[in-house]
Parts: C-alpha cells; sequence; structure tokens
C-alpha cells in the first residue's frame, strides 16, 4: 500500500495536518502535500479513469506532465474541472472528485470500452457509424460525447478575480533549478533587469531531490543563498508559483501565477498573467522522464522512476512497500537508493542494458538490492492496481522468466528536455542520437525584432545531464543573454559541483524489444487519451505517415498533458513502423501554453462591468433616473426610449414622437461625433474628404455634407459647420467619430502632408442637445440670452451665444423635420442645461425623446440613416443624394471609383419609399421579390428594405428601401418577404413621407 | 506580439498600442486614371513572404503614422521610419541589403 | 480498396488489424497528367474528386509541400453553416453544406458531419436588423434559417447568458442545420476516395515554378522534377500569392494570421455552434469535450502560422461574458493559421491570366464549410470553363467594382 513514512518529507510540516475529502471520504495530508501527495499518503493509489477505454488510472507523475490525476476540485462558484493533482497544492477543506467514470471511480461501466477495445482500434470513429445518415447525430455521437470530456462542466459563475501585469526587462529566466539560479545569477550580475520565474511553490528542481553538492555545500542550502543574494538585487524580481506558459514573438512572454490556488478565499486574486517583454529569454526548464513501453504499463502503481524519488524525499510519501525499478540508464538507481534509504523493499532492479550502468547500479548492488541485466518486463500485472511483474529477456519476444511480487513499478526510459519555450517561436531541434532526445540547434534560434536569436536553452533543458556541466553552460549562457541583451560583461565563476559519471542509456523503444502483438497491444504510449503501441503502427501500416497525421489519426499527444510523456515515446515507435529514423520523421508542433492556463486569467480584470468600458454622455444619469431603455452604439449608451409606468416600450416611442411633433422634445446628441479642422489648407482638405463642397461654405453656416471611402461607397454623414475663415466644425455620426477622425489623420499623414490642415475630436469635450418641435424657439427664448429668432439665426446657420446663462453654441439644423435648435456646450455643464431645459419645458410639453423616436421621425422625413440605408455597398447617387456630390470638383475620395462600369450605371437598387397597401409594417429586412430563379436555384429579388417603422403621426406602416430602378417605378406594387407567411405587396412611393415641402421645419 | 519603433515618440511601441495600416508607398490613382492603375492601387497588395514595407500607427500614442520594413516570415524589423516620403531611407535600405542581400520589393532594391 | 463498416471492423478485429491497407496510395509522380492540383488541402482534394466524379476527369495529380491536410484544413475550428446574405455566397455554401449532410455515405469515411445547428448572436439593435435582412435574403435562397429570441436561445444554448451587462443578446440567427465536422476526416476522406480512382497524391512535394508556353500553362516544376499537365489548379490557401507570383500574375490578396485555441475537454454542455460577431468571438464543443474558440485575425500580413497573443485576450474576454461557466476552464492550446484575405472578403475562383490556369483562393477564415462545395464548383469550372456557382467570384470584379461584399449585415467572422 502506499503511505506516510515517518522519515523524509522536506517540503512538508507534519505540525500542521490538513483534511480535505476525496470522493467525499475524509483523508488527512500536510501543510506542504501536493494533492497527489497526500492521495499517495492516504493509500490512494486509483485516482482516475482514462478517457477512450475507461481504465483505471493512477499517478504516473511528480509535476506538469502528469496525465491521469486529473480531478474535478471544490464546488460551486470555485469548482474547476480538470485539476492536476501533481501540481495542486492541497489545504485545509479541499473538496476534490475524481473524474470520466459512471456510477463510481471504483465500478465504471464506461470500462467495458477496455474490454471492446479490439473493435475499437486507432481512427475507428471514421471507418464505422456511417450508416444510416441520422445515427450519427442522434445516436452515435450523443454517446460518444457523454462518454469523453473528462471533468464536469462548471456551472456557477466564477468567484474569483484575476488580473494582469505588464513587466519589462532584460533577460527573463524560466525554471527555477539550480541551472535558472545560475544563469539568473550571471545575468544579474551583468547590471540588466532580470526576472526569475519558477511553476512550483519551490526553488531547486532535482538537485535538491538528488542530494546533489554544489560549492561542497548541499544544493538546497546554495539555493538558499543563492536565491537571498538574488532578492535583495535591485534589477532582479523573483516569482514562484509562476509558470513561463508560453514565447511569442519580439520577446513577448506569458507568465502565468497561481496566486491563491492553495489559498482559497483569502481575498487575493486567484491567478496574475504577466504580460512579459524582454530582450532575451533563458530556458532552464529541465527535463521529463521517458515512461517504458511494455505490456500493463498503464496499471495504477506503475509510475516514473523519478516521480517515486520525490514522493519519497519531498513528502516523505511512499507509493507503494515493494518497488520493482526498470530502468535503460543509470539515474533509476537513485530511486532505488532512496527507497532501500527510507526502509523500503527493493525485490529488483530490471535494467534493460545487456551490461547495466555504473557507479549507482554498484552502490545500489553493495545495498543489497538485485539486479538483472538485459532484462525486461514482460508483463504487467493487476487490475487496478499493481499485483507483480514478470520479467523477460529484452532481446526476446517476451517469454516470462520469472515472476516478482510487488506494488510499485519504477520506470525510467531517459529524459526528453523541455523544449517547449523554445519552439513555441519556431526554434527548431536536433536529435542527439548518444542521449536519444531532442535537443535545441543552436544554430536555427528563435528570431527576435532584430532577426538574431532571442531565447537560450540551458542546463538539462539544453541535454547537459550532470550538475556541473548544468552550471557551467547556464553560467556562460546567462552572461552571454545578459550581454545580448545590452548589459555589461562581467563574468561570475560557475558554481562548482562534482560531476558523476554515468553510463550511457540505451535507447528501449518497446520492451521486450520483440513484444508480441498481445504485448503490444497492452503497452501504452498515451495513458490519458489511450493510444497504445499497436495504435501507432496501424496508423503508419494505414499511410498516415507524417508525425502530424498519426496524432490526428490516433490522438496520441493531444490530451490535456499535450504528450509531455507520450510524445518522444510514440515518435519512435512511428519512427521503427517506417524504417525511418527520428529526426526524419520530424516532431510536432509545440504550442503554447506549457500547461493549461485558466480562461479567466486571460480575460484578467476585464469582467461583467469592467469587461468594456461603457462611454456616457453628461446627462447618462438623468437618463438612467427617467425610464432610460437603454441601445448599445459604438461603445456608448443611448436612450433608446424613456419609458413610463404603464407604458411598453412601443407605446413610449409613439408617445415621443407625437408630442414632439406637436410640442417640444429633448435629445441627448451628445454622442455625435464633432471634429474641428483648421487650417490653411482646410477648405482644400474638407472639399477631398465630403463628396460635396465645403470649402464655400460661408462662415455662420451649416452645410450637409457626405462622406465616401476611396472605394466608392458611403462611409458617414453629418452637418458641416464654417467656423471661421480656417476652422470647421465636422459632424460625424455617433459610431463614426473616432473613425473618421483617423481617417483624416491618415489622408493628412500619408498622402497629402504639405497641407497645412490639423484636426481634433472634440466629441467628448462637448455635450450637445437637440430642442426639437414647434415649441422649440419658445423654451430657448424663455431661458434667455441669445436671440434665435429666424431673422438671427435662419435655418442652417449657428451662433456663440449663451442660454439661460449658459455659454453655448446654437445650431439651427434639423434631422426630424421640425423647427429645431441643437445646442453645444461643454461637458461640464451639460447635466445642468438638460435640467434647466427639462424645467423651463414643461409648460410647454417638452419630453426628452430617445433613439427610436429620432429614427422613426427622420424616416417620416425620408432622411437617410447611415447603417440604415447604407451598408458598405451603397453610393450616394443610390440614395437620390447627387445633389450632394459634387460635379465641379475634380477629385474628391469616391470620385474615381463611382466612375467604374458597375457603379455609374443607372441600373441599380435606389432610393424609394414604401407603403403597405394595408398600412402594416414591413419587415426588417425584408427583400423585394422578382420572377423567377437564378442560374443557382435562387429566387431573384428585386431591391430591400432598408428602414421600416409604424409611423404615430401617419398612423401607418412607413418604410425606405432601395429598389432596382425604384425611383422611376412610383405608384408600382412590389411583393415583399414576410417570414413565415406569403409576400407582402407594398407601393413604391416617394421617400419623403411627411411635411414634403419642409415647412415646419423652416417655420418663421 | 510585434514591438515596433515609432519614429515620431521615439519609443518602443507594443503592438496593442499600434494599429497596422497595410502596404506602404501605394501611389494614388484619382480620377482620370485607367480601369487597371485604379484597381491596382486599391487591391493590388504586395503579399510578399519575406521583406514587406508596411504602414502602422501609434494610434494609443502620438497618433502618427509612420513605415516598417518587416519581414513576414521571420517578423524580423528591418527598421521604420516617418511615412511622410516617398521612399524608404537609405539607411534602411543598407541595413537590409546586409540582411537580405539582393533584396527588392516593387521599385525598391 | 476494402469498404469500411462495423463489419470490416469486427472482421479486422479477429486477425489484429492486419488487413487494413493505406488510405491513400504513395505513388511516383508520372511525367505528365491532364490536370495537377497544387495544394492536398481540403479544398484541391475536393476539387480532384468532384473532377473525377462528375466530369470523369481521373488523369490527376495533386501536389503538396508538406502533408496531405496540413494546411488551413487542419487549423481550423470546424464550423459549416450556410446563413450568408449576398446570393453568390449562400448558392456555394449551401451547396457545400447540402454536399456535408451525405458525405460520410458518399465518400465511405465518417467525417463525423453533425448538424447540430448554429447560432449567430444579435447583440446591438443594428445586428438585430442585419440578421432579419439575412433570414430574409436566406428565405428566397432556399437556405433554412430562422430568427429566434433570446427564450429559444438560452433553451437550444442554456449556458449562454442573455442578460450580459453590456451587450445582451437580443435575438439570434439560427440554422438548424448546420454544424460541424471532423476536420482532418474531411481531407483524408477525400484523400482516399481520390486515391481509389487512380489520381495521384504527392505528399512531400513542393511546387517550384510554374511552366507555361504561348500563353498557356505546360506544367510544373517541383522538387521532384518537372510534371507535365494540360490544365492547372491552384488550390493553396495561405500561399496563393506565392503560387500565382510562379505563374506571372498577382492576386488582390493579403496573408494574415488566424488563430483558435480549445479547452481541456469536460463533460458535454453545448449542443449548438454559437457565434457572438459583436464580441468577435465563436465557441463549439467538440466531440472530446473540448471547447473550440476563434476569433478574429491579425490586422498585419504575416506566413508565421501564429498570431499575436493579445487578440485570444480578447476572444476569451469576450467568450467569458457570453459563456461565464467557461471562466474556470483552462486553455490547453492555441495556434495559428495563415489566411488569404481579398478586398471584399470573399473568395476567388476563377480563370486567371495564364490560359488553362484557374485559381481558388481568398477563402478567408471561411474556408472549411466550403470544403465540398468549393470542390464542386471550381471542378465544374475547370472542366467546362464555367460554373452559375462561380460567376461571381472572378478576378474581374475588382475592376468593375462588383463586389461580394459579406460584412455588410453585421460583423465579420465567418
Amino acid at each position: 500500500m502506499s503511505t506516510r513514512l515517518a522519515n523524509n518529507g522536506r517540503l512538508i510540516d507534519r505540525r500542521k495536518p490538513i483534511n480535505f475529502l476525496f470522493n467525499s471520504k475524509k483523508m488527512i495530508g500536510y501543510e506542504g502535500d501536493s494533492l497527489a501527495a497526500s492521495l499517495l499518503a492516504n493509500d490512494q493509489i486509483l485516482v482516475g479513469r482514462s478517457f477512450k477505454y475507461h481504465r483505471p488510472r493512477g499517478i504516473v507523475a511528480s509535476g506538469a506532465e502528469e496525465p491521469n490525476a486529473l480531478i474535478n476540485l471544490g464546488e460551486g462558484g470555485s469548482f474547476e474541472p480538470n485539476a492536476r493533482a501533481t501540481t495542486t497544492e492541497t489545504f485545509d477543506g479541499m473538496v476534490a472528485v475524481s473524474q470520466n467514470h459512471f456510477p463510481s471511480l471504483e465500478f465504471d461501466v464506461g470500462a467495458i470500452n477496455s474490454k471492446l477495445s479490439q473493435f475499437l482500434p486507432a481512427g475507428f470513429y471514421y471507418k464505422m457509424f456511417i450508416h444510416p445518415r441520422s445515427f450519427w447525430k442522434h445516436i452515435y455521437e450523443p454517446f460518444i460525447r457523454k462518454s469523453a470530456g473528462l471533468g464536469k462542466a462548471p456551472k456557477d459563475r466564477d468567484l474569483d478575480k484575476y488580473e494582469h501585469y505588464y513587466h519589462h526587462c532584460e533577460v527573463l529566466v524560466v525554471g527555477g533549478g539550480i541551472a535558472g539560479i545560475q544563469a539568473a545569477k550571471s545575468a544579474a550580475a551583468s547590471g540588466v533587469r532580470v526576472m526569475l520565474v519558477e511553476q512550483t511553490a519551490h526553488w531547486g528542481g532535482r538537485a535538491v531531490v538528488d542530494g546533489v553538492v554544489i560549492d561542497n555545500i548541499a544544493a538546497e542550502e546554495w539555493i538558499k543563498g543563492a536565491l537571498s543574494e538574488l532578492s535583495v538585487m535591485d534589477n532582479v524580481v523573483i516569482r514562484n508559483r509562476t509558470q513561463g506558459s508560453g514565447v511569442y514573438d519580439h520577446g513577448y512572454a506569458l507568465g502565468y501565477e497561481r496566486i491563491s490556488d492553495h489559498t482559497p478565499g483569502d481575498s487575493r486574486p486567484r491567478h496574475r498573467l504577466w504580460r512579459i517583454r524582454c530582450k532575451q529569454i533563458i530556458v532552464a526548464t529541465g527535463a521529463i522522464e521517458r515512461p517504458l513501453s511494455f505490456a500493463g504499463n498503464d496499471i495504477p502503481g506503475v509510475m516514473l522512476a523519478a516521480a517515486v524519488r520525490d514522493y519519497v524525499v519531498n513528502y516523505g510519501v511512499s507509493p507503494g512497500d515493494r518497488t520493482v525499478i526498470v530502468t535503460n540508464n543509470d539515474d533509476a538507481y537513485r530511486t532505488a537508493i532512496v527507497l532501500k534509504d527510507a526502509g523500503l523493499d527493493i525485490p529488483l532492479i530490471i535494467d534493460a542494458r545487456p551490461k547495466g550502468g555504473g557507479i549507482l547500479m554498484d552502490q545500489a548492488i553493495a545495498a543489497g538490492i538485485r539486479v538483472e541485466t538485459g532484462r525486461g518486463i514482460a508483463k504487467v500485472k493487476g487490475g487496478k492496481r499493481v499485483t507483480g511483474v514478470s520479467i523477460c529477456s529484452q532481446a526476446g519476444e517476451g517469454a516470462e522468466l520469472e515472476e516478482i511480487s510487488c506494488d510499485v513499478v519504477a520506470m525510467s526510459g531517459g529524459w526528453s528536455p523541455v523544449v517547449h519555450l523554445w519552439s513555441h517561436c519556431g526554434g527548431k531541434l536536433f536529435w542527439d542520437s548518444s542521449k536519444a532526445m531532442f535537443c535545441p540547434d543552436p544554430k536555427h534560434p528563435p528570431l527576435g525584432v532584430d532577426g538574431e536569436g532571442m531565447v537560450r536553452v540551458v542546463g538539462v533543458a539544453n541535454g547537459h545531464l550532470g550538475s556541473a556541466a548544468v552550471l557551467i553552460d547556464a553560467n556562460e549562457q546567462g552572461s552571454v543573454a545578459a550581454v545580448a541583451a545590452g548589459g555589461k560583461t562581467k563574468k561570475l565563476k560557475a558554481a562548482h559541483c562534482n560531476n558523476s559519471v554515468e553510463f550511457p542509456m540505451l535507447p528501449v523503444w518497446l520492451m521486450p524489444q520483440g513484444a508480441n502483438y498481445g504485448l503490444r497491444s497492452k503497452s501504452w504510449l498515451d495513458f490519458q487519451n489511450d493510444v497504445k503501441v499497436i495504435d501507432v503502427q496501424l496508423a503508419a501500416q494505414e499511410g498516415f505517415e507524417s508525425v502530424e497525421h498519426t496524432k490526428r489519426y490516433t490522438t496520441l499527444g493531444m490530451a490535456t498533458d499535450q504528450g509531455k510523456l507520450s510524445n518522444i515515446n510514440g515518435l519512435a515507435v512511428l519512427s521503427k513502423s517506417l524504417n525511418m529514423d527520428i529526426p526524419d520523421v520530424g516532431t510536432t508542433t509545440f504550442r503554447p501554453p506549457y500547461t493549461p492556463i485558466s480562461m479567466a486569467s486571460l480575460a484578467g480584470e476585464a469582467r461583467a462591468e469592467f469587461f468594456q468600458p461603457i462611454r456616457k454622455t453628461p446627462m447618462h444619469d438623468w437618463h438612467e433616473s427617467n425610464g432610460a431603455d437603454w441601445e448599445p452604439v459604438a461603445g456608448w449608451r443611448r436612450v433608446y426610449a424613456y419609458v413610463q409606468p404603464g407604458e411598453t416600450t412601443k407605446q413610449s416611442v409613439n408617445r415621443e414622437v407625437l408630442n414632439t411633433r406637436k410640442n417640444l422634445g429633448f435629445l441627448d446628441a451628445s454622442t455625435l461625433g464633432k471634429i474641428i479642422v483648421k487650417g490653411p489648407d482646410a477648405g482644400k482638405f474638407l472639399d477631398m474628404m465630403y463628396t460635396n463642397m465645403m470649402s464655400n461654405l460661408k462662415v455662420g453656416r451649416c452645410r450637409y455634407g457626405l462622406m465616401c471611402s476611396e472605394n466608392g461607397f458611403l462611409s458617414d454623414d453629418g452637418v458641416v459647420a464654417r467656423i471661421d475663415d480656417g476652422t470647421w466644425l465636422c459632424h460625424t455620426t455617433s459610431g463614426g467619430a473616432d473613425r473618421i477622425h483617423a481617417h483624416m489623420e491618415e489622408w493628412l499623414q500619408t498622402e497629402w502632408w504639405n497641407w497645412k490642415v490639423w484636426t481634433i475630436n472634440l466629441t467628448e469635450q462637448l455635450a450637445q442637445i437637440a430642442i426639437v418641435g414647434p415649441n422649440s424657439r419658445k423654451v430657448i427664448e424663455k431661458l434667455g440670452g441669445m436671440d434665435v429668432s429666424p431673422e438671427a439665426l435662419p435655418f442652417m446657420a449657428w451662433a456663440d451665444g449663451n442660454i439661460g446663462g449658459i455659454s453655448c453654441r446654437a445650431y439651427r439644423i434639423s434631422f426630424s423635420g421640425e423647427l429645431s435648435y441643437e445646442i453645444a456646450l461643454p461637458a461640464n455643464q451639460g447635466l445642468q442645461f438638460w435640467e434647466m431645459l427639462i424645467d423651463a419645458g414643461a409648460e410647454f410639453g417638452a419630453m426628452p425623446y430617445g433613439t427610436e423616436c429620432l429614427h422613426v421621425m427622420r424616416a417620416e422625413k425620408g432622411f437617410i440613416m447611415i447603417g440604415d440605408e447604407t451598408d458598405g455597398t451603397v453610393i450616394p447617387q443610390d440614395l437620390g443624394l447627387s445633389w450632394a456630390v459634387s460635379k465641379k470638383k475634380d477629385d474628391f475620395l469616391g470620385k474615381r471609383a463611382q466612375q467604374r462600369s458597375f457603379m455609374d450605371n443607372d441600373n441599380r437598387w435606389q432610393l424609394v419609399g414604401l407603403e403597405t397597401l394595408d398600412g402594416s409594417v414591413l419587415e426588417d429586412g425584408a427583400y423585394a421579390i422578382a420572377s423567377g430563379k437564378n442560374a443557382n436555384g435562387q429566387t431573384n429579388t428585386q431591391g430591400r428594405i432598408t428602414s421600416t417603422y409604424y409611423s404615430p403621426t401617419l398612423k401607418k406602416g412607413i418604410a425606405m428601401g432601395l429598389v432596382h430602378n425604384g425611383p422611376s417605378r412610383v405608384g408600382e406594387v412590389i411583393s415583399f418577404t414576410k417570414i413565415g407567411t406569403s409576400p407582402v405587396e407594398a407601393k413604391i412611393v416617394s421617400p419623403i413621407f411627411f411635411d414634403p415641402e419642409g415647412e415646419k421645419q423652416n417655420v418663421g | 506580439m510585434l514591438m515596433l519603433n515609432c519614429p515620431y515618440c521615439g519609443m518602443n511601441k507594443d503592438e496593442t498600442e499600434l494599429s497596422a495600416g497595410g502596404e506602404a508607398h501605394i501611389k494614388r490613382f484619382g480620377p482620370g486614371s485607367s480601369d487597371q492603375d485604379f484597381e491596382e492601387y486599391l487591391f493590388g497588395r504586395a503579399n510578399p513572404k519575406g521583406l514587406h514595407f508596411e504602414r502602422w500607427r501609434c494610434s494609443s500614442g502620438c497618433g502618427k503614422w509612420f513605415h516598417a520594413a518587416r519581414c513576414t516570415l521571420t517578423l524580423e524589423v528591418f527598421g521604420t521610419y516617418e511615412a511622410q516620403t516617398l521612399e524608404p531611407p537609405q539607411s534602411i535600405k543598407d541595413l537590409i541589403t546586409v540582411k537580405r542581400p539582393g533584396w527588392s520589393w516593387r521599385a525598391f532594391s | 480498396m476494402k469498404r469500411f463498416s462495423v463489419f470490416a471492423i469486427a472482421r479486422e478485429a479477429m486477425r489484429q488489424h492486419s488487413g487494413w491497407s493505406r488510405t491513400w496510395a504513395n505513388p511516383q509522380p508520372k511525367k505528365s497528367y491532364e490536370v495537377i492540383i497544387i495544394g492536398a488541402g481540403g479544398h484541391g482534394l475536393a476539387t480532384a474528386y468532384y473532377l473525377g466524379k462528375n466530369f470523369g476527369i481521373t488523369n490527376v495529380a495533386v501536389i503538396e509541400k508538406g502533408w496531405l491536410g496540413g494546411g488551413n484544413t487542419g487549423r481550423n475550428t470546424t464550423i459549416i453553416r450556410s446563413n450568408y446574405l449576398q446570393d453568390p455566397s449562400a448558392a456555394i455554401y449551401e451547396k457545400s453544406r447540402s454536399l456535408y449532410e451525405n458525405l460520410s455515405q458518399e465518400l465511405n469515411y465518417n467525417v463525423m458531419f453533425s448538424p447540430r445547428g448554429c447560432m449567430m448572436l444579435a447583440q446591438t439593435q443594428h445586428e438585430m436588423r442585419g440578421y432579419q435582412r439575412t433570414a430574409h435574403a436566406n428565405s428566397l435562397q432556399g437556405v433554412k434559417t430562422e430568427f429566434i429570441g433570446p427564450e429559444r436561445i438560452k433553451q437550444l444554448c442554456p449556458i449562454m447568458n442573455v442578460d450580459g451587462p453590456r451587450y445582451p443578446v437580443l435575438g439570434a440567427l439560427w440554422q438548424s442545420r448546420a454544424g460541424s465536422a471532423r476536420h482532418d476526416a474531411v481531407a483524408w476522406g477525400y484523400a482516399r476516395a481520390c486515391s481509389e480512382m487512380g489520381m495521384h497524391i504527392l505528399q512531400k512535394t513542393e511546387v517550384i515554378g510554374v511552366t507555361q508556353e504561348a500563353g498557356n500553362v505546360t506544367g510544373v516544376e517541383t522538387s521532384r522534377g518537372h510534371i507535365e499537365c494540360k490544365k492547372l489548379g491552384m488550390v493553396v490557401a495561405g500561399h496563393a500569392s506565392v503560387v500565382a507570383e510562379m505563374a506571372g500574375f498577382h492576386l488582390p490578396i493579403e496573408s494574415v494570421p488566424l488563430q483558435a485555441l480549445v479547452s481541456e475537454p469536460i463533460k458535454p454542455c453545448m449542443d449548438v455552434v454559437v457565434m457572438a460577431n459583436t464580441v468577435h468571438g465563436y465557441m463549439s464543443q467538440s466531440d472530446k469535450g473540448e471547447m473550440v474558440i476563434g476569433g478574429g485575425t491579425d490586422g498585419y500580413n504575416a506566413y508565421t502560422q501564429r498570431g499575436s497573443f493579445h487578440h485570444l485576450e480578447e476572444t476569451v474576454r469576450a467568450l467569458i461574458e457570453t459563456f461565464p461557466m467557461i471562466s474556470r476552464l483552462k486553455m490547453l492550446r492555441h495556434w495559428g493559421g495563415i489566411v488569404d484575405v481579398t478586398g471584399d472578403r470573399s473568395p476567388i475562383l476563377s480563370k486567371t491570366p495564364l490560359g488553362q490556369t484557374f485559381i481558388n483562393c481568398g477563402w478567408g477564415t471561411g474556408g472549411f464549410k466550403a470544403i465540398p462545395g468549393s470542390g464542386w464548383a471550381f471542378a465544374e469550372l475547370m472542366a467546362k470553363g464555367e460554373s452559375p456557382l462561380t460567376a461571381e467570384f472572378g478576378l474581374d470584379r475588382f475592376s468593375a467594382g462588383r463586389f461580394v461584399d459579406e460584412s455588410v449585415a453585421a460583423g465579420v467572422a465567418h
């Protein structure tokens, strides 16, 4: 059984026991435990079920590479699926539940898949479930979806906070083992800013577990000293629990800090995403031990040899009482020695190498451990946990020589450098055949902004397996990186360490070498996704020769561990099947992040009300407390209608229209874009920007203008006012302000950069209020201060003055067809002025109105709306706006485009008014049906609705639309689509439905 | 995640502070131009796998447009310069010659 | 070739699956072919397949620089829908969608087309009108869609937050016969069928030049030597410009990165595809249980197959607003592809200035869903010189100003 030892446990505090629940069972761990360690300490060997066959799964590893121990963690708004037990720190009150089984972890009906596995080979989905067609969607797929999926779907809203940090430094060092620490020391000595991050809570990596001696002291002591040196340096930032998750172009790197995963509820943010910009990245991420491929290597209790050692040394946990060790290299002997020292039983070390290993083997033998060389495991015995192994000759086909009972198998197939961060941005690898590993190829590094290498890999990750070489490499490259990042050349002496001499490893890709089909069909490569040796071999047999094909066909390496354990072994099996060398088969692409990171950390603080800032006009709060029904418009909130108690929104709109036409209405028009264009060449410039002439506009007057893109299509409209000789103020649509300002600047800076023109976007500096209706002049006169009589302020004129004591500018313009003024004033007085108007207007029947009322009134007048009548495919000529397109000007943006054959053409859809015969309202977006079908069998069309409303003024539906040659077809009746029923007939009419002579707006 | 130096601010700017503006050094064709020239002006973008000249705006900074000479394959930046010019400065052309001997891009080489 | 079925699997299970043969052959190139297709992605393979099936042209080579299906075919978010606004788009995408319906049976290869339904959310009044317009257009185009309200949306997708504080969900355009498919399987299924017809799929063969005589194509130079052909089809998303330059003409496209990401797998919680264009994100759940998420393109040209990280942040941020439950899921992997974007964001399926040479490119972010329809139409164009499905997607539309602009109704995402 697995249990807590009385000795060892450098990371735990035995004075601080922790209570937690696993599958509702009370368990006890210690502070400092990983959840995996806590589970093993409680003899919980079975921790989950695999993805495809629902096989029993136990803990394999001790770190980020763990494929099996994935847990539903927490509850409610703190629930997280697929939490990796090996990288989760146990805390008091933790609730953990195993995944992917029904009804229970111990008894899972899905395990039937395992019995049927011979019928479910790699790629079986593609070969079956084909008939009958409807069964895929309704029968097969739902079943497959349900049995896949691992963790439960969260249900509740996340209770935690997340945040982003920006960080700038010259050198980022990823990995807090001895290589990373030495590299950081070396880089920091040159004076550059250094950041050192370590993904776990603890520093030192493997060296501290393996008892390395550095500068004549224990690695643990050396690290303590080095960290305290670094921590007092002003140019160094150190973070543990922070993973270097991704490397991106131009020295951008992602740090993922798990601040309070281990202290939930302490009010700190849960995760912090570091957006790091640096010049050089040092990757000191060590290596991951490889499993061996033998039959039954997926049975709970089969673990990586170094992980077994970690549990004993770090947590004082023994994964079992009797451990058989199987290896192809010397390192696994360290596990044997550690276990033996801890008083545990090692019945046998199986070394696949014909002559075994070096000094470490001798030590093991001296300690009384039996070693068999040239042997392998034929088969692991057991179901939900290991009960024994049978051994065989590695060179043979698996004939059993002997059976040995044990409850743990510690395996080591060699080591794979963690080269992910080197590869994210295109760093290439080479195959080091003596070490049987892919190492970073320094000739092909990921390139930075200057075209030079921006990532360096040091230590074990760089293929150096001995501590002495690791420290020398890290020290050297730390200094080189610092210089490349602009630091001074200052060389430290690398910390000293005696190299232990190890015998070379022997690549073992299959155990035994000639394993028969039966054994291979039980030899797992990918434990989570259930990919076995035979699956990769089948893929090769079926022509999936590219490693990417094999990966996708078998799902090898596509599990949540992204192949950290399985990829190299799978690649080796594939290359063997194809009779190719491993480097010729290549690797799959390493993609960020290194391990999965929370979605919420990507969003950071920008959630709920902070998701996107809402732009508010000065009167926003007044609207809010007066029944505003809001509508999002380009970052702003605008009032759709002011809903009074007992009203539907529709009724509110009708009331607002009728009241404004009869009495007086106020509109908050502050969101309208307001751009000042100024300078000696401003007139010439505006003549290019607008389709009509602006240079000849008189000071004190306003003109409606259209803007087109260079591609000819209408992009914005608005009223332009000439302020003085060299100054114009351009109104844009609410959504268009920033875009149009940028558009102006683009042309000024990149085409006509010699023109003397300056622009500034004043949109937010000014509040603007439309005072609309027959009583509009009366309310302004009541407030007093400026002459707004028809003589002083005729239609399409503006004047500066004050109203009710507030300095303002009044424009006599109208988008409703009513007598109307738009008053612009400093934003900070907007609310005051608005409230004055509301008070003063009461006796004149004043009411505020919203955007929908605005739309109805403009449609009654046949005024176009950008975004309704236009959609990026409409030119001014389509909208009867040729009068606003200058014939005199040689050039303006869009003029050349409008001369192209398809546009300079009367045979287009053009603006008309439309009225149903029965007064009903046409549907938004309805199309006008034409006779016949096109070559693709689609019903022909001859137009479409662009705006459609109920007009309370006219008490009937009115619509504007684009109809093929429409203006010449007034009086004709055509049919429009109506969803779900037969088409509706409508008559083509003038688009001006109300007051066609314009008497109301021009009232004297 | 590009980092470009704005020649006006003189600062290294993160891509998130900038707006990409497409190909640089495009000659405008207006009224009077041929259909072919006009089409090329609007749509005929160079799309090289390698050296490219492009426009950027320091949109969250000084607001100025500038040009960058950049490799679309390695993302190496050879230099940035003010947009108010009809061709890249000689210093940048020289640097490109060092790094990409024999280069050419549209009319430049 | 062995037909795939549950019986075949049972038979093979009894003999250790030793009887399965290669899915596609790995032949040596011939000296000449009637038709060469450059690019063994979904579109290229589908083109070859329909050349054989519909026109009896089987003396075809499909030439691929890397491994088949290794470009955007294997990198997309697998959404299939046809609820497009403009007639030419709706026609080709609906053709495609309808071909997907029977593709598994036709190819005898399960491409796992799953018509689970796709909704495009309207989160502003402007989008509401845009999608209502699309619904009307679809009703005349023979594309079955409907405009649905928040209640129905919530019913179809319970994990959605329809009352988000920033952009409440006002409605959606719903296409119940839209869905998704297994992207790799589409390429593999077509490749298998092409190979069965005797066509040659030449992987790891890079085209380095196009040869011509008297204005007509004569063949291609490849890393395995010169190969002759009578007709040439270029179907290389991401690298269309590069190949076109070899043939001496220039395309109105730019190549930009597009990114996607997946979460770790969880139990089924979302049975439809949802696209939210106001906030620029879309999401579905794969059969493995991963939430598959896509966003917008990068703003600058690049051939890196990786994009800028902040786009992912923006997409995830938006989707957490729409689907709060994904907050505590973890991003497993993110990646990028290169998409060709044209001046009007619609594809080009066209004759080219070089005789007997045809180009199929510019699908932007919408290529996967179009694979069968694009192959069908492009094969017709190549075989007959014209196709009603490609008529509006010619290269000449840019000089006439006759665009097929899909971005007009609402949003830009495919």
